[in-house]
Parts: C-alpha cells; structure tokens; sequence
C-alpha cells in the first residue's frame, strides 16, 4: 500500500431541512467547496479525478434507489467509476476508507469521498421507524424499533455494572455543544447546562433529548490523493492546501447485528483477542480488568462496542500508536448519544473499561480555552468532538463519517479559523487525530487516524 | 421541572392546493426572479405490504403461539441462544431446539420509551427489556409489563421474571413478554 493523502474536503451547513436544493445540488455544495480549497476550478478537477465512492444510509429518506449515481451525475463525474457504499451510521466513515484503498492500492491516484442524507422528508417519528428497520425486523424492530431506546439499554447496563451516572452524560452534552457554538457549520449552536441536558424532555430512560443527536439534511466531500495524484493535482494548477495530511491508519470492526446475540466473554479471552497493547503491558490495569470480571464483568455483552475496540486497536497497530490518549491530539468520534461517546472512549483505549464516566467529567476531553461553566478537575489532553459532534453538528447519516474526516482536516492544516470564521476550535500544533464512524448498535465501527506532514 | 412543550407538533397534511403562483409572462427579469422562489413540496404516499418468511425461525413462533418459549443451542458445545439461530457462529454447526419455558429469567438492562417509531408512538411509555436465561448464553429482547414506567430504576436489572403469552398470537416475538416473577 502507497502512502494516501486527505487533501481538501467540504461541508454543507447541516441543517433540520434544506428544502431549497435537491439532495444533489447539497452534495455539490460540499463538493465545490472541497475543490475550491485545492484552488480549481469545477471543470479542471473533473479532468484530474479518477473516480468517487459515494456514501449514504437509506434509500427510504430519500425514496429514490440508486441516489447516488444521481449525486455523480449532477457533479459532472460520469462516466468515471464510482460505486456506493451503505454501513448504517458508520456509511461515511466506510466510504473515506473506500475511497482511501481505491487510491493506497494504486486503482486511483485522486478519488473523491462524498456523502449525504436528506432526513427531512419524512416526520421525525417515521425517520426514527426508518432508522430501526436498522435492526432486525424478525425480532428487534417489532418489539418497538427505537434506537435510542437501544442505546438506553445498553446505557442501563454500563451504569449498574460500573456506576456511570447521568450527570457524567451531560457532560458529554454541554462539551459538544459548547464547542459547536463555534462551529457555523453544525445544526445547534447552543450553550447547554448539565441541567438544561436532564430537564429537557425523556426520550428513552435514563436518556433525554439533549443526550442525542438529531436528524439533519446535509452533505460533506473529501479529496484524497496518492503522491502522483498531488503532482497531477499541481501540474493543472492546484495549490494543495499544506501542510499535508496524511491518512496513516485504518481500522474496522464488525458485530452482530442483535445486541441480544454479543457474547459475554471471560477475562482470558478479553486480553488475550480485545485488550490493547497499553491493557497488555500494565500490570495494575491486568489487575483492574481481573476485579471487574470477579465482579460479574463479561465482554462486550451490551454495555461494550467490540467493533469498536477492534477498528481502534487495528488502526493504532497501523499508524504505530501505543497509548491513545496521549499519541492524539483530537478525536472525532460518533456521538449518536452522550452514553455511547463515554462507551466509545473506553473502546478506544483513551481509559479503561468501566472509567469511561469519571473520564467524561475529568476535563480531559474538553478543548482548552473555552468556559464550559462546569468545574472540571484536569486539564486537557485529547479534545474529544472539537467540532462538537454529531449531537450538535447534526448526523445527516451518509454525510458525517465524511464530515468528521474534514473538520479533522482542518484541525491538521491549522485550518479551522479560515474555515470556522473562529479561531477558538483550533487545536494548537494538531499533528495527529482519530475518526470514529460507528453504525446501528455497534455493527460496523471504522477508525481512520490522520497526521499532519511537515 | 422538566420543561413544559411550547410548540406544536409538526405534521403533514392540509388543504390540497390547486394553481400555484407564478409569473405570467416569462421575461427575462421574471425568468431570473425563479432563482429566489420558495421551493415547492409535495406529499408521496409509499406503503407496501411484504410477505415476509420467518424461515428456520418459524418454529419459534409456532411455539410462542402455544405459550411455549423455545431457544437454540448447539449440540456439540451446548452454546444457546435464546434469539434462536439456526447455525451456531462459532461452529457454524446446525443448532438444535429445546424448550426454555421454565428457565429463571432476569432483567440484564431495559429503558422505558417515552417516546418512539410512529408505529409504536400510541404505546408510549413502554418498557423495552434484554431478559437473560439462566443457562442461556445469549439475550432476547422483549417488553416488560407490571412495573410502573414513571418509576424507572436501576433496581430492576437482576430482577426476577416470567414469561407471558399473548393468547391471540399475532405471530411477532411480542406474542410473548415479560413480568415480575410471582415469589
């Protein structure tokens, strides 16, 4: 594999509805300005790229099949190849590594990543029935399909077994939409309280409206590059945006469809196939794994993402990470709820299983500068959903893996006050993230590390 | 307090429109007055009616609608499955079926829905529940009936179950859901 370079990327205004554009014309909006960050014109751009992988979840939202030939045709890209790529919520982050092997096994020298979802189309409570044809409908759906009410069970389970509180979660909520208030590009620009998060109104116990993400129209493109793709990109007069940023690690994982079906697997088989590398190599943390398996611990069962685990460890072993928390400088990850980014830091080694709790309060994850009103223990070390996620960007489903990819772009090229109107999100002297795209209960997970070159 | 709704909910619906407004000569100032229009939305009706086969999990349904729960298992290892699956995942043998009607069952976690899919909005609040069985190695999604939804706690998890019947199966895994165990 060649090294494979993220060069540009854009992003729609997500918003509740865009009924002024067709779900095409939003895909070019990202698109033209993902061109217009590389300094081509439309036209010079289509000459060079090679071809596209296209990204977006359901042809129910948008009742159209084959949307995205549709979304190829209107950006000038035929008859180039292209094909689509569907993984539920994790649509997005498939498609960047999509198109990234199309260009690291040398099939492609420049490949675009583009995706989007119109959700607006129908009502919320029929886009939720949509989301939960998500799970099988043999024996999820018809009991009452509800994914938040999916992630509020796995949520009761992290709290009896590790004492994860409510007010943990909020944190989460008032972190990522503080950050977004910086952020013109995300749906809710709003200052929350850990109050405002639990009186607002009870979707699925223990987990309020403010604890979720909401549904969006949008769209986000990024460019990516082989090193000849960049001096073909320059030879027509491009002026690649520099630093470079390259994408230095892949991963992915998979689980069963049926949070009913996940095993609950001993200590022995947890070290031995899911701990990472740090877990291994600790003894006092060795020991904190064996007390909570003598407490009735298993693994994943509900309360845990194994594919989660197994993206982030494959695409730490591929970009040389061994301690996370400390070798990122940000991660992007797919705050679907507040519950699941606690889940998520914990499948992502930034702490242990079982701390992810105390580590959303700790300030550890928080972008440093901003006033959260909240009294936060530590400083932080690896600002976790700069931009402000998916709970307050938005999560236009085929679109966000995407626009993870870019918001981290920005960060790497010290790009986000040009792009944010804002300097505050800017992650100083950014050399390295993670983004996390993550589907139905925990099916398909990608993690997709990116790095600055100097 | 949790806050008090201020909006009304949104829905479709309403008068159907006959004539829309628009230029009555196409000149070109009014040709270029089409950039700054309003878009126009319109209804589309799509329902479907699947026949839908629960293929080597049909026995299961069969059995519910005779107040039987059935699981899976492998013969070999004994690995079950309380969501049945006619293969094991980690022999990929051909599971076989046994009877857990009167296995002990617990609640290992559950949520109470306020709110829902529009197909189960009028049910709202329920209580969705994961019932572990003992000797079962995997979980069964299913509604928990008898505990008060306003009342949620995290006492409920290891809570002692039974399982109920509906006595007119409609053929769902809803045909069975879940109680306090009598003591």
């Amino acid at each position: 594999m060649r090294p494979v370079y993220a060069l540009s990327g854009g992003v729609s205004k997500f918003a509740k509805a865009r009924p002024d554009k067709t779900f095409q014309a939003i895909v070019k909006e990202a698109y033209d300005a993902a061109i217009a960050d590389l300094g081509l014109d439309f036209s010079t751009f289509t000459q060079q790229v090679d071809g596209s992988v296209a990204s977006y979840f359901s042809d129910h939202f948008t009742r159209q099949l084959m949307a995205g030939i549709m979304a190829q045709d209107y950006l000038g890209l035929c008859p180039k190849p292209s094909h689509r790529v569907e993984g539920g919520g994790a649509t997005g982050g498939l498609c960047f590594q999509e198109a990234w092997k199309a260009v690291a096994s040398g099939h492609m020298d420049v490949c675009l990543a583009y995706g989007f979802e119109t959700m607006s189309h129908v009502e919320t409570w029929k886009g939720n029935e949509f989301i939960a044809l998500a799970s099988d409908v043999s024996w999820d759906y018809p009991v009452g399909g509800f994914y938040s009410g999916y992630y509020a069970m796995m949520v009761t389970r992290h709290m009896k077994e590790f004492g994860t509180t409510v007010e943990q979660m909020a944190h989460v909520s008032v972190k990522n939409h503080i950050n977004a208030y910086h952020n013109p590009y995300a749906q809710k620009r709003n200052r929350y309280s850990i109050q405002d998060v639990r009186n607002s109104p009870m979707v699925a116990w223990p987990l309020t409206r403010l604890d979720i993400c909401v549904m969006s129209d949008g769209a986000a493109a990024v460019i990516l590059a082989s090193e000849e793709g960049i001096k073909r990109l320059e030879s027509a007069g491009a002026d690649v945006p520099k630093p470079l940023v390259r994408v230095t690690g892949i991963g992915r994982g998979t689980d069963a469809m049926r949070m009913a079906d996940r095993p609950h697997v001993d200590y022995d088989t947890f070290m031995r196939e899911y701990a990472t590398q740090q877990e291994h190599d600790s003894d006092e943390t060795r020991a904190y794994y064996k007390k909570l398996w003598e407490h009735g611990t298993r693994y994943p069962g509900v309360h845990s993402f194994r594919a989660g685990r197994t993206a982030g460890n494959m695409a730490y072993k591929h970009a040389g990470i061994k301690d996370p928390l400390h070798e990122l400088d940000f991660v992007e990850l797919h705050d679907a709820y507040t519950s699941s980014e606690i889940q998520t830091y914990e499948d992502l080694g930034l702490c242990r299983y079982g701390e992810g709790g105390e580590f959303a309060t700790s300030g550890k994850t928080f972008m440093p500068g901003v006033d959260y009103g909240l009294d936060l223990p530590e400083q932080p070390i690896c600002p976790v959903n700069p931009s402000g996620g998916l709970i307050a960007c938005g999560h236009p489903v085929g679109a966000t893996g995407l626009m993870q990819a870019v918001f981290a772009i920005w960060q790497l090229q010290e790009g986000i006050e040009q792009h944010f109107g804002d300097p505050t999100l800017q992650i100083k002297e950014a050399r390295r993230g993670a983004i996390h795209s993550h589907a139905g209960t925990g099916t398909y997970v990608t993690v997709s590390i990116l790095e600055r070159e100097d | 307090m949790a806050k008090l709704p201020d909006r009304r909910p949104e829905t479709l619906g309403g008068y159907i429109v006959h004539g829309v407004p628009f230029p009555v000569e196409t000149d070109p100032d009014a040709l270029a007055f089409l950039k700054r229009m309003a878009p126009l939305q319109i209804e589309q009706e799509y329902s479907i009616t699947y026949l839908h086969s629960y293929g080597q999990d049909s026995p299961w349904f069969a059995a519910a609608s005779n107040k039987k729960l059935l699981a899976t298992r492998d013969p070999e290892s004994g690995y079950t499955y309380a969501t049945p699956r006619g293969h094991d995942m980690y022999s990929g043998r051909e599971t076989e079926w046994i009877d857990i009607s009167d296995r002990k069952a617990y609640i290992h976690a559950f949520t109470v829905c306020h709110f829902g899919s529009e197909e189960f909005l009028p049910e709202t609040p329920f209580v969705l529940a994961l019932i572990e069985f003992e000797g079962v190695n995997t979980l069964f999604l299913s509604r928990l009936l008898g505990v008060d939804p306003q009342e949620a706690t995290l006492d409920w998890i290891g809570m002692e179950v039974q399982p109920r019947f509906l006595r007119n199966s409609k053929l769902k895994p809803t045909d069975v859901y879940f109680v306090p165990a009598e003591s």
